[in-house]
């Protein structure tokens, strides 16, 4: 047995023993789903083998096997390389590369983890998203030697995106820069800049060497200039608030019709956020039909209300025609029935790129539509995290995009809420997914002024810079025009500087109109 | 978090999974291994169909060479909950006398095992199925979507699948293609012991541990189920005390020593347990990447 083994080895066994807690109590340590991402070889799997091997976490077979692996594949001459513990796949062992998201399921006496270690090529950014969606916290890895990348880049904006809002920089390899302090801080300050706009809660920055371990799961002695905690310390203590997803009033997307017998109906659903019991009164979205919730049946019996993430099945007082897609909702909190949508794309497609005028297949919680992309407002300049005009998307590009459904969807913003602010499209000839989506307005807004600005740079909200540029420029056209009209220069003045002051407030009057109009629209037909 | 809310949301999210394939998918059925993975699917699948029956069958691919207390429990379980159940073997292997020990593992794995699988899926022409394979298992399962499309000759593309964000999945496929669904993913081993203890749920008796003959081949410790099993010189049956964590062909599934004779004294022992699930699993080992070389050849 080798050293690495043998201490790995007692190290399980004290984690064991600390771990021996009667079975309920085992599971009831809280749980932390996190993703690891940065560009190649910054040490990503480097860095989850070592972790699970300072834990003690390895199994001895697993342990052997890599032991093995190491010496044909390994990249430490030939010592136990902590990355084979991940790599799943055979050509990732070979090329010495991750190529797709690998889950990992570990626990410590203080808390569950699963981890999804995620590629680090460009090429695979989809798989790295894929994992982000699903988590709470990420660690961006940074090489200590090469700074920050393009990926680097390129993942903080992800991360962001999918509504991650704790991140751990791990800065890696400081043994290669000799744990130098200077270095350190130099990189910490260049990335707290660099993601100053993106709204993360929570930035903590460890310096680290993955293949030695230090500051892994224990405080290293050979950067006593660090005063943080260790990564497994931070892992394991680190609150994230509860995910988005509270908007008010419930929302159940039907999944399945359930028709057990002539008699019985029920529509099957994970509830997608609110509460709702036996009683309520519902909508039925689209088409805005009302009843009321029977019951909430499931196997283990009828329950006296249901919260999010749980999946049950309703039956309703009414008999109506409800069909997968359809959403019941609360008549007093439902968001309304839309045809267009503004939205932030991630471009996943290989073989196609985004063009305005294609149409897709969208799929949004339960429901499908096609989708028709009207314009590409921007994409993403990855070096200033700043819009800029395109004309398409291309594989891994992120942009800004209005869309028309053909048929009345239900949409919410992503911040929202998840299951209904978020969706796919998928091109119905090769049936590839070709974008994740994020929406940023279900069409809450008049579409004037939808179309009129331009998209935020980063939180997907419309730049109040943006606003006041085009008021600007509206009011100066307007005084142009006077002043050519009139040939007077104060009349010019004066009508710009009226445009100026009257267009916003013309502009709220308007949208207030509209949406009391919409209101009353949507109450009518749902009678 | 309470225990149970950890496997409520751990449940919530496989009955979420099982539905939307019989939302989406015109033909489905359930890979029934009547091992305890297994056991949870079916219990899941009931669950997200609750009141009506299942609207699926289970499949079992009879290799011949189960133990036979597997095929009692799956004789049990059909009649205790009346599902519908095909059971399928590859006669022409049977024919051609492919068997654990003359054949090699390896070949008699991909005839009587993948081979078959392939021949009943295209039988029936399911174009879903459900597996009760987990991600924490085996490194290249922890790579796999839990919609996990096949190609038409049921292969496996790792390097090509789709991003499977949220829980949107894309359901889409061409005709003659299929899906390898995978609602227990997000499970471990402990959950899926917890999630029986918690259910209520039966279990094979050789999951727990009894006096059992076994006969010591190649590091493993082989349980001598019937007598197709010869022993070869200098070999020699010993009763011991033994278990098994997991369950397929008698000849190629190894057991371990333990005393947990019930469900707490499996979990004390898995907590402390310093070697994995698959460790007794024969075929795992056949070649490097072994697993994800059945599973690209359209093993499940």
């Amino acid at each position: 047995m080798t050293q690495a083994l043998c201490e790995a080895t007692a190290r399980r066994r004290e984690a064991s023993e600390e771990a021996l807690v009667p079975g309920a109590a085992l599971a009831e340590r809280g749980l932390l789903r996190f993703i690891t991402c940065g560009s190649v070889d910054d040490g990503k799997s480097t860095l989850i083998g070592r972790l699970l091997l300072e834990a003690g976490l390895v199994p001895d077979d697993q342990l052997a096997e890599a032991e093995r692996e190491s010496k044909r594949y390994g990249t430490l001459g030939g010592a136990l390389d902590p990355a084979l513990l991940v790599d799943g796949l055979a050509a990732e062992r070979e090329q010495g590369i991750t190529i797709d998201v690998a889950y990992r399921y570990f626990s410590t006496p203080r808390r569950a983890f699963i981890v999804a270690d995620t590629p680090g090529h460009e090429q695979y950014t989809r798989n790295m998203a894929t994992g982000a969606s699903s988590a709470e916290l990420a660690i961006i890895l940074v090489d200590a030697r090469k700074g920050l990348l393009p990926q680097t880049r390129r993942h903080s904006f992800i991360v962001a995106l999918s509504g991650i809002r704790h991140v751990v920089v791990a800065v890696n390899k400081m043994d290669l820069v000799d744990f130098d302090r200077a270095t350190f801080q130099r990189l910490e300050a260049e990335y707290r800049g660099l993601v100053r706009d993106l709204g993360f809660a929570g930035i903590t920055v460890i310096p680290v060497s993955a293949r030695r371990g230090d500051n892994v799961v224990a405080r290293s002695s050979a950067m006593p200039w660090y005063r943080g905690p260790a990564l497994l310390d931070f892992l394991e203590t680190v609150e994230t608030e509860a995910a988005a997803g509270e908007r008010p009033g419930f929302l159940l997307p039907v999944q399945w019709v359930n028709r057990a017998g002539a008699e019985f109906r029920g529509y099957s659903g994970t509830v997608a956020a609110g509460r709702l019991a036996p009683g309520d009164e519902v909508v039925v979205l689209p088409a805005g039909r009302r009843s009321r919730i029977e019951r909430i049946v499931t196997a283990d019996g009828d329950l006296a209300a249901a919260g999010g993430g749980e999946a049950v099945t309703v039956t309703l007082a009414d008999e109506l025609d409800i069909s997968r897609g359809d959403l019941l909702a609360d008549p007093a909190q439902a968001p309304q029935p839309r045809h267009e949508a503004s939205a932030r794309l991630l471009w996943t497609g290989e073989a196609s790129r985004l063009r305005p005028g294609d149409r897709y297949l969208l799929l949004l919680g339960t429901a499908e539509a096609e989708a028709t992309v009207t314009r590409l407002d921007a994409a993403l300049d990855l070096e200033s995290f700043e819009p800029q005009a395109a004309a398409g998307l291309a594989m891994n590009e992120i942009g800004w995009v209005g869309l028309r459904f053909d048929r009345p969807l239900v949409a919410t913003r992503f911040d929202d809420c998840r299951t209904l602010g978020s969706f796919i499209l998928v091109d119905r000839a090769s049936n590839e997914t070709v974008a994740l989506g994020f929406v940023d307005d279900a069409g809450e807004a008049p579409e004037q002024e939808a179309e009129a600005t331009a998209p935020a740079a980063l939180a997907g909200q419309r730049p109040r810079l943006v606003d006041a540029s085009w008021h600007l420029t509206s009011a100066l056209a307007v005084g142009l025009v006077t002043l050519a009209v009139t040939g007077s220069a104060p009349w010019g003045l004066a009508a710009a500087g009226a445009d100026l002051a009257l267009r916003p407030l013309l502009q709220r009057l308007h949208a207030g109109l509209a949406e009391l109009l919409l209101a009353a629209a949507g109450r009518e037909k749902a009678s | 978090m309470t225990s149970l809310s950890h496997l409520k949301r751990l449940e919530a999210e496989s009955i979420f999974i099982i539905r939307e394939v019989a939302a989406t998918c015109d033909n489905p059925v359930l890979l029934y291994s009547i091992g305890k993975d297994s056991e949870v699917l079916l219990h899941l699948a009931r669950k997200a169909f609750f009141p009506r029956p299942l609207p699926f069958p289970l499949l079992h691919v009879d290799t011949t060479w189960k133990f036979r207390e597997m095929i009692e429990f799956r004789e049990r379980r059909r009649r205790e909950l009346g599902f519908e159940l095909i059971v399928h073997t590859n006669q022409q292997g049977r024919a051609a006398g492919v068997d654990p020990f003359a054949s090699g593992s390896r070949h008699y794995t991909d005839v009587m095992k993948t081979q078959a699988l392939k021949q009943a899926l295209d039988k029936h022409r399911f174009d879903a199925a459900f597996g009760g394979a987990r991600r924490d298992e085996e490194r290249s399962r922890a790579k796999e979507r839990v919609f996990s499309l096949r190609d038409a000759n049921h292969r496996w593309d790792p390097k090509g699948q789709r991003p499977e964000p949220w829980r949107l999945f894309n359901t889409r496929k061409r005709p003659g293609e299929s899906f390898r669904v995978f609602p227990l993913s997000n499970w471990t081993e402990l959950d899926v012991w917890h999630y029986i203890r918690a259910e209520g749920l039966p279990v094979v008796p050789l999951y727990f541990a009894a006096p059992r003959p076994v006969v010591h081949r190649d590091g493993t410790m082989i349980m001598r189920d019937d007598e197709r099993l010869r022993l070869q010189p200098g070999e020699m049956i010993e009763t011991r005390m033994v278990r098994f964590r997991t369950l397929g062909c008698y000849p190629l599934t190894g057991a371990v020593d333990s005393t947990a004779s019930d469900l707490d004294g499996i979990i004390e022992e898995m907590v402390l347990s310093r070697s994995s699930e698959r460790q007794g699993r024969l075929i795992d080992r056949d070649a490097n990447a072994s697993m994800e070389a059945k599973k690209r050849e359209g093993y499940f």
